[in-house]
């Protein structure tokens, strides 16, 4: 282990890159992977092989993309993208939250760490302290943009592949389904309180059953939301365990 | 072209709005309580929903309408357990999916 305290944070990147570099490794592997998948899914849905790195590097967002790839090509309109993608970054508000204290001497850069903190960038700088000795600054901004690189290549070269040689993407856009349920499993194994997903299953029961399709998500999240403040009433009459309408 | 630039742009601005939220709103004071006692909870409730919009268009009648969606989320899950390593969830159930999909010729 290096403990070169007498190097300043001016020399700090180039302690911070080996550490940046492994830390990041597991999302190596992932972001190329899942980004090349949603460059095919991309190029697959008919939309211009450009857009991929342009969502790459201004959305930064894996599931949101997919979402948005989805909707863009069943015709969506721009505002019904906008709040889908409003839903879904909601855990981000939970990321922030937990990040403030983290981010807090990060001056100019803190911008782009707040910018660039997708689920796996958060999994990383919420478990992985620096090294000691390394600039925690910068071994998050780079942590940050080694994933964010990672994530540009996979998305630019698989809609560049997909555009050279039409690849069969058939079924490939059930990642994202898969992606869902990954983060699923994680909330159950974090020990949420468990009425939440009770709740969450009876709500989307009832969307599925009351609403159109087209309107699945926004009916659902309604009837989510209003059961989960249901739950945290006092409960003055016997008879309080009304469906959350 | 407007459509997909106008997209990109409401995109990135409303994910970079979500995630600078809390660092705008509750940098000098504590959260609200509504907001903490939400913030535990409102993940798992998007999850479950999404999950089940990612399901919801699966009908029970010939296989190929419902086997690899269902397999292919229950092998999803199945592998998070018990590996918990997202890629290998992710690219095994995805593989799954495919392979059930082109057997069935769906």
């Amino acid at each position: 282990m290096k403990t070169d305290r007498g190097i300043g944070a001016g020399n700090g990147g180039a302690n911070a890159l080996a550490p940046a570099l492994r830390a990041t490794f597991p999302v190596l592997l992932g972001y190329t992977t899942l980004g090349l998948a949603f460059g095919l899914v991309l190029v697959d849905s008919g939309l211009p092989w450009w857009l991929s790195p342009l969502m790459a590097a201004f959305v930064f967002a894996g599931a949101a993309q997919f979402m948005g790839v989805g909707l863009l090509a069943s015709g969506a309109g721009v505002g019904e993208i906008a709040l889908m993608t409003l839903l879904l970054n909601a855990r981000h508000l939970v990321y922030g939250l937990s990040m403030l204290e983290r981010f807090a001497g990060a001056g100019r850069l803190k911008p782009y760490l707040i910018f660039g903190l997708t689920d796996e960038t958060y999994g990383i700088l919420s478990t992985e302290e620096p090294p000691e000795g390394v600039d925690p600054v910068r071994f998050r901004i780079l942590v940050t943009a080694l994933d964010q690189a990672y994530w540009f290549a996979g998305c630019t070269v698989g809609a560049l592949a997909g555009t050279a040689l039409p690849v069969e993407a058939e079924g490939l856009d059930f990642a994202l389904t898969a992606l869902f349920v990954v983060l699923l499993v994680e909330q159950i194994l974090a020990r949420r309180p468990r009425e939440v997903f009770l709740v969450g299953a009876a709500a989307s029961l009832l969307a599925l059953i009351l609403a159109p399709p087209r309107n699945f998500l926004l009916a659902a999240m309604g009837l989510g939301i209003a059961g989960l403040l249901a739950t945290r009433l006092p409960r003055p009459r016997r008879n309080g365990s009304e469906p959350p309408t | 072209m407007t459509r997909l630039l106008a997209t990109v742009a409401v995109m990135t601005a409303l994910t970079f709005l979500t995630r600078a939220a809390p660092f705008v709103l509750f940098a000098r004071r504590e959260p609200p309580t509504l907001v903490a006692w939400l913030q535990s909870r409102l993940p798992p409730l998007v999850m479950c929903v999404l999950v089940a919009d990612a399901l919801k268009l699966v009908r029970f009648e010939a296989p190929a309408s419902w086997l690899p969606t269902i397999a292919g989320a229950a092998a999803a899950a199945a592998l998070h357990l018990v590996k918990r390593n997202a890629l290998l969830s992710i690219v095994g159930a995805t593989a799954l999916h495919m392979a059930l999909r082109a057997w069935l010729g769906a």
